[in-house]
């Protein structure tokens, strides 16, 4: 016999279903009045230090369809890679957003500000990037990704670098359509499946 | 810093398989290559905190908050509270819980909801509420309905409530499903059965709480809920990777 470790177990996941509007945006899904607005409706406020920008996209199950029921968070930090409640942080981002796929498109629009780049723990700079979260009905446990940018230099990026196949890390690339303007779609299966993250 | 040490990796084999033919949505919706591992980085281990007053005084209260306090909603009464943790076994303070449900007939306030259970015009059927200090929440609300769904010919969803659970970093983040002791439609269900450890689906089924209960008001379920921990180790001087 040993000592017992004391690790408890996580709680499991479930899929978010069809209705996941209800609970985080329920303004969407046409419920009004119990909050006075949905949350997250946006990562910054009127003054948020550099460039604002406007990611869009869709998501695609693997007959290339673009769901039109997936809810997606984001998380980042500010343009000087600063998260909020660290010493000198923009206090116009909040850094985090929720955001729906259009109900007869599927495309999804975030705007926010270009984030920073961001230390790793040991030393070195990790290419700016953005933390998504993707869930939806038959999503049986939320799914992680991060967005970066083709005009920013990726080419030490920790995480990219760990992409075996070089192909593969281009699905985390956002593709610059125009000034300001990124498209990041999101393929959940089969042909350039996005790399998908267990960190 | 303990708020950036790095998190415990997900275990996930006590989480549901991503592909599950049973569920037949997740066909087509379950990756097919292998999940990149790493630890956990800055952006996992950070994330949005959500003050307490962003609430409001009806926000937990699902029987009231779709009308203000103005009418009840219809159904049976009940109580649904507990802790959050981590598996360390710490409580998580401060953190944002979230739910939604269906009605007491089992019908959503949905835009794509059509089942031809009646809506109820005083119930909305999303809450809210942020743990306290040593990570207790509840809520008010009445049972839901079970309901059926389109999958195979004849699958009911057992009664359930949604939850979503934030932490303090946005990589233990998490939705989940609360279930009731005793519904016999729970081992019926394809979305229940997507999780293939008999013990972790157990750990979604809230037991009945009658001492928690109050005579002529409510019953009580208690639903506790573990988040991922954060290692804890002052040797941390290892170069990241290879
Ligand atoms: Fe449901």
């Amino acid at each position: 016999m040993t000592q017992p470790l004391d690790i408890l177990t996580e709680t499991p996941s479930q899929t978010a279903g069809p209705y996941v509007h209800i609970g985080c945006i329920p303004t969407f899904a046409g419920v009004e009045g119990v909050y006075p607005e949905d949350l997250g409706l946006s990562p910054i406020s009127d003054g948020a230090r550099g460039e604002v920008i406007t990611i869009r996209g869709s998501v695609y199950d693997g007959t290339g369809w673009a769901l039109r029921d997936a809810m997606m968070e984001s998380w980042q930090p500010d343009a000087a890679g600063l998260f909020p409640g660290q010493d000198g942080a923009d206090p116009k981002v909040s850094g985090f957003c929720r955001f729906a796929a259009d109900k007869d498109s599927g495309e999804f629009t975030l705007r926010t500000v270009k984030p920073g780049p961001v230390p790793l723990r040991h030393g070195g700079l990790q290419a700016p990037h953005i933390a998504l979260w993707i869930v939806a009905r038959g999503i049986n446990i939320g799914l992680s990704t991060r967005i970066y940018f083709e005009d920013e230099d990726n080419s030490g990026d920790m995480l990219l670098n760990r992409i075996e196949q070089r192909p593969r890390a281009d699905t985390l690339i956002a593709r610059k359509t125009g000034e300001g303007e990124y498209r990041f779609d999101i393929r959940l299966q089969g042909e350039g499946e996005t790399v998908f993250l267990d960190m | 810093m303990s708020e950036t040490a790095p998190l415990m990796p997900r275990r996930r084999e006590v989480h549901p398989v991503p592909y599950d033919p049973d569920y037949k949505t997740s066909v087509v919706r379950s990756p097919k290559q292998a999940l990149l591992s790493l630890e956990s980085t800055l952006i996992e281990e950070t994330g949005p905190v959500f003050g307490h007053d962003l609430l409001g005084p009806l926000d937990n209260n699902l029987i009231y908050n779709f009308t203000q306090g103005a009418a009840p909603a219809v159904g049976e009464r009940i109580r649904v509270h507990g802790r959050v943790l981590d598996e360390t076994g710490r409580a998580v303070p401060n953190t944002l819980v979230e739910v939604w449900q269906a009605n007491a007939g089992g019908r959503y306030r949905h835009v794509k909801d059509t089942y031809f259970a009646p809506l109820d015009p005083n119930f909305g059927g999303c809450g809210r509420t942020i743990t306290d200090e040593n990570g207790y929440y509840e809520f008010m609300t009445i049972r839901p309905g079970a309901y059926p769904w389109p999958n195979r010919a004849n699958d009911w969803r057992p009664m359930h409530i949604h939850f979503s659970i934030f932490g303090s970093g946005f990589g233990q983040r998490l939705i989940s499903q609360m279930y009731f002791q005793g519904d016999p439609l729970i081992d019926l269900c394809p979305i229940v059965n997507t999780i293939k450890d008999r013990g972790q689906i157990d750990r979604l089924v809230a037991p009945l709480d009658m001492q928690n209960s109050r005579g002529m008001d409510y019953i009580a379920y208690k639903f506790d809920i573990v988040l991922r921990g954060r290692r804890q180790t002052m040797f941390e001087n290892k170069p990241e990777g290879m």
